[in-house]
């Protein structure tokens, strides 16, 4: 597969020392076996547990061309993490993925594929169609995460079957416009990335996607995230 | 650029009110059945309960289908395991982390 294409991976990492080496370890086999050209950009926000040594060891191991690091002094968030790291960024193309191990690595050959297919403006990963799916959520949250799903669905129509999910893939021009476009943190950041996307009408292609709950260190959803959840949907559904 | 979401659904409610309430209203002359009178009165309600139980049983349909990926849970500790073994192989220096 000889193209001139390169892919710059955004792993935006908050206390995930034990995940680093892991989900960096996976994403140079299957980069690599695939015979991509890529480089994997790490953005990390002064975690306590010593994040960045580990990042480091993974560059002297791996090489500054395949890993670079951009670390930030305090915990900023995810938003900007992106900002932050895209403005590094080197290839053509920008993957977008959790550090915690929730994406795996293996599905992007497809997600590459699939962009080729048709030239796609942007690859999104969907926990909710085809053989996509989680693992080791309990009903309450996947009555949640329906519901959420399905409010979004009648109140926003995306044309997307999954719009929290932020295991992506964007032409690199296109992820800069979305960015600069978008007003929301967090979550509804993710949501508004897609929503924009289709108002700027972009092409948006999905690939099945299993999420695997971390398996390391805290998980966040709590009641003000849900808050924040619904005051994205709303501000979305009163201004797109 | 497109009319916001919420504005596409107040116009579509609107209209829909406006006619149905000159419905009610009797302005219209028309000669419908009794029966058909009798659903057209209490239409919106209708309308509501239709949709309010379609997303139950939709929401519901989804849940017990929502696929539980055991084999992508397995398959990710053996991928653990083997990317341990490499890391170390290859002189990884927090390797005790995971001992
Ligand atoms: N640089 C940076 N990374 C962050 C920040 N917050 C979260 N992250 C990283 O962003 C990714 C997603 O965050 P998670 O904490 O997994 O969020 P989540 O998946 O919604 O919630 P969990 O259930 O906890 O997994 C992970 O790789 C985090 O390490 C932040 O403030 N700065
Ligand atoms: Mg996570």
């Amino acid at each position: 597969m000889a193209t001139l294409n390169k892919y710059s991976v955004l792993l935006p990492t908050y206390e995930e020392r034990n995940n680093l080496p892991l989900i960096v370890w996976l994403l140079v086999k299957h980069l690599s076996e695939s015979g991509h050209d890529f480089e994997i950009i790490i953005i990390d926000d002064g975690s306590p547990d010593g994040t960045l040594d580990v990042a480091k060891e993974l560059q002297r191991l791996y090489g500054k061309d395949k890993i670079v690091l951009r670390p930030r002094e305090k915990k900023l968030g995810l938003g900007t993490a992106y900002i932050h790291g895209i403005k590094h960024a080197t290839g053509n193309f920008v993957i977008i993925l959790d550090a915690d191990l929730s994406h795996h690595p293996k599905f992007l050959p497809e997600f590459i594929r699939k962009q080729a297919e048709k030239d796609y403006d942007v690859v999104t990963g969907t926990r909710y169609s085809g053989n996509g799916g989680v693992f080791g959520w309990d009903l309450k949250r996947k009555v949640i995460s329906r519901g959420a799903n399905y409010l979004t669905q009648v109140l926003l129509r995306p044309g997307v079957s999954d719009l929290t999910g932020s295991f992506r893939l964007y032409k690199k021009a296109v992820l800069e416009k979305l960015i600069n476009a978008c007003v929301s943190k967090g979550y509804v950041f993710q949501m508004e990335m897609i929503i924009r996307a289709r108002q700027f009408n972009f092409s948006v292609a999905e690939v099945p996607i299993t999420f695997v709950d971390r398996l390391y260190g805290e998980s966040k959803l709590g009641g003000s995230e849900v808050v924040a959840f619904f005051k994205g949907v709303l501000y979305l559904f009163a201004t797109t | 650029m497109a009319i916001p979401k919420l504005y596409q659904w107040l116009l579509a409610a609107s209209i829909f009110m406006a006619a149905w309430l000159s419905y009610v209203a009797g302005f219209f002359q028309t000669n419908l059945r009794q029966e058909y009178h009798n659903i057209i009165l209490v239409l919106p309600i209708y309308l509501l309960m239709a949709f309010a139980s379609y997303s139950l049983a939709l929401l519901g349909y989804r849940v017990a289908t929502f696929n539980d990926c055991i084999d992508a849970a397995e398959e990710l500790q053996e991928d653990v395991k083997e990317a341990r073994k490499d890391l170390e192989r290859i002189g990884y220096k927090y390797a005790s982390d995971w001992q």
